[in-house]
């Protein structure tokens, strides 16, 4: 779920559009935009807070082998809660799992590391190095 | 008191559609796209976000657009907003510790474990006007790749290194499952504990928080702190579904986090060591973090023995006004109309007036 909820609309359209053998299904709650209170540690690490809420859209599907799929993915697009949900259902069926890991979620999340790498390599370029200088030099 | 009125609702149509040719601005200009506001406005985005207590980029940027760049407004606009979604879960607590750092820096050691990330700041440019950006199309330079591999997964944490020496007081988290007040819900009310109060200092004016903490670094108040560490990066939010009844998450968000370190002479049950005060907003609000650190800090006088003697120290004074939409609700009220209190205050006035008059005839003359 990690990895569909940080996958863009696009990404995630362009995966469903790709997908082999689309189950039949039928909606058990239809996609519903609501929010989730984020919450917090003081310091960190301390008592929790509630520091403000997030979008969030959730969806649940039951196909028609009667696998349940549930989603829920930060910001208020209906029609990735559905593909989400979808694929969570799917991903439960033990003769589909290891494929869709494999050709969908991987890839995914590959993209997704890679992305994480190019920003981080510039964010590493602006790493540095203070030295102290003497006072009264 | 203010009073109902009717009638109007042409002038009043009529008026708003005289705003939104206003917004529009000279029709030969382009009308600003969402896009343009959330990828180029993206601070503007991130404070609506933290004072609209919700994160939601497309709904921020949206908020700024309406609001004309009136951001207040747009905190507003946001805020009502959210009061129209259902809540539907209540995240775990994130992890600060586990952020994916754009930027990370510390003032209180030159050389710290995973080193001073400067990210992408306003800090070190020489703030003079930039007339290249006049422009559009105008050249930037390419920002330089290093070696992603220097960025660690899990950059860790400045009040840790004084934690080993003993040094700094501890977040302890209490024992599970704690309850955090939600102010969403429940009204503030005093004393304030610190989740409401952190609650409270997150969605708070930036303005009026920058204002206090300097106020308390003047002397108004005795806050030393230093900035122990501010980082900025991406944090994954995590939910337990009830029909789950396992964790998920749900995406990222970013977050700006400061910690701040005071010194603390010590009282008659706590020796000497450094405390610590705590900021946390949503996007990257970085000046907000570090004013609502050191005023979470200010707020905590009385809890480390100290005697809240000026503003930033009253929980009362400073919560209870913190707000903004609170805040300019009950300044803009004021131009509702107030016809029958001026009618009244109007009739005294001349009374007392007249009785001035009556008992000193000769300086009746000379009030204009």
């Amino acid at each position: 779920m990690g990895v569909l909820g940080r996958a863009s609309g696009d990404d995630l359209e362009r995966a469903w559009r790709s997908l082999g053998g689309k189950p039949d299904y039928v909606a058990v709650r239809a996609p519903e935009t609501g929010m989730v209170m984020v919450r917090s540690r003081a310091g960190g690490t301390g008592a929790p807070f509630c520091l403000g809420e997030m979008t969030v859209t959730r969806c649940a599907i039951e196909t028609a082998d009667g696998r349940v799929g549930v989603s829920y993915l930060a910001g208020r697009d209906p029609r990735r809660a559905e593909i989400a949900a979808v694929l969570d259902a799917l991903l439960q069926d033990p003769a589909r799992r290891a494929a869709l890991l494999r050709e969908m979620i991987d890839p995914l999340a590959a993209r997704q590391a890679d992305a994480r790498r190019a920003r981080r390599a510039k964010v590493a370029a602006t790493k540095v190095d203070f030295f102290t200088m003497v006072r009264g030099d | 008191m203010y009073v109902a009125v009717k009638g109007g609702e042409t002038a009043i149509r009529n008026a708003h559609a005289l705003l939104a040719e206003e917004r529009r601005g000279d029709p030969a200009v382009p009308e600003l796209t969402l896009e343009q506001v959330k990828e180029q406005m993206a601070l503007a985005v991130d404070r609506v976000m933290t004072e609209g207590s919700l994160y939601d980029r497309d709904l921020a940027a949206l908020a700024v657009k309406q609001a004309c760049g009136d951001l207040i407004e747009a905190v507003f606009l946001l805020r009502a907003y959210r009061t129209t979604l259902p809540r539907l879960a209540v995240s775990e607590p994130v992890d600060t510790a586990t952020m994916d750092i754009r930027r990370r820096v510390s003032a209180t050691y030159k050389d710290l474990p995973g080193g001073q990330v400067l990210g992408p700041t306003f800090d070190y440019t020489h703030r003079l006007l930039d007339f290249s950006l006049a422009e559009t199309g105008h050249p930037q330079e390419k920002p330089a790749h290093g070696d992603a591999a220097a960025i660690p997964e899990r950059m860790p944490k400045v009040v840790d290194v004084l934690d080993h020496e003993g040094l700094i007081e501890r977040e302890i988290a209490p024992p599970e499952p704690a309850e955090a007040t939600d102010l969403t819900r429940v009204p503030l009310d005093f004393p304030a504990g610190r989740d409401a109060r952190l609650q409270n200092l997150a969605r708070g004016d930036e303005g009026f928080l920058l204002a206090l903490a300097y106020s308390s670094q003047r002397g108004f108040g005795s806050a030393h702190p230093f900035a122990g560490e501010i980082r900025m990066g991406e944090v994954a939010v995590e939910i337990v579904p009830e029909e789950l009844g396992f964790a998920i998450e749900i995406g990222d968000i970013t977050l700006t986090e400061c910690d701040m370190v005071s010194q603390f002479k010590g009282s008659a049950t706590e020796s000497p060591k450094f405390t610590r005060g705590y900021g946390l907003s949503f996007g990257h609000c970085e000046r907000k973090a570090m004013a609502m650190a050191l005023v979470d800090r200010t707020l905590r006088t009385r809890e480390l023995g100290g005697e809240a003697l000026y503003p930033a120290q009253d929980e009362e004074f400073v919560l209870s006004h913190s707000d903004n939409v609170e805040a300019s609700g009950f300044l803009q009220h004021l131009k509702l109309p107030h016809y029958v209190d001026f009618q009244g205050e109007l009739v005294t006035v001349r009374h007392l007036k007249a009785e001035a008059a009556r008992r000193r005839p000769e300086q009746a003359e000379i009030v204009p």
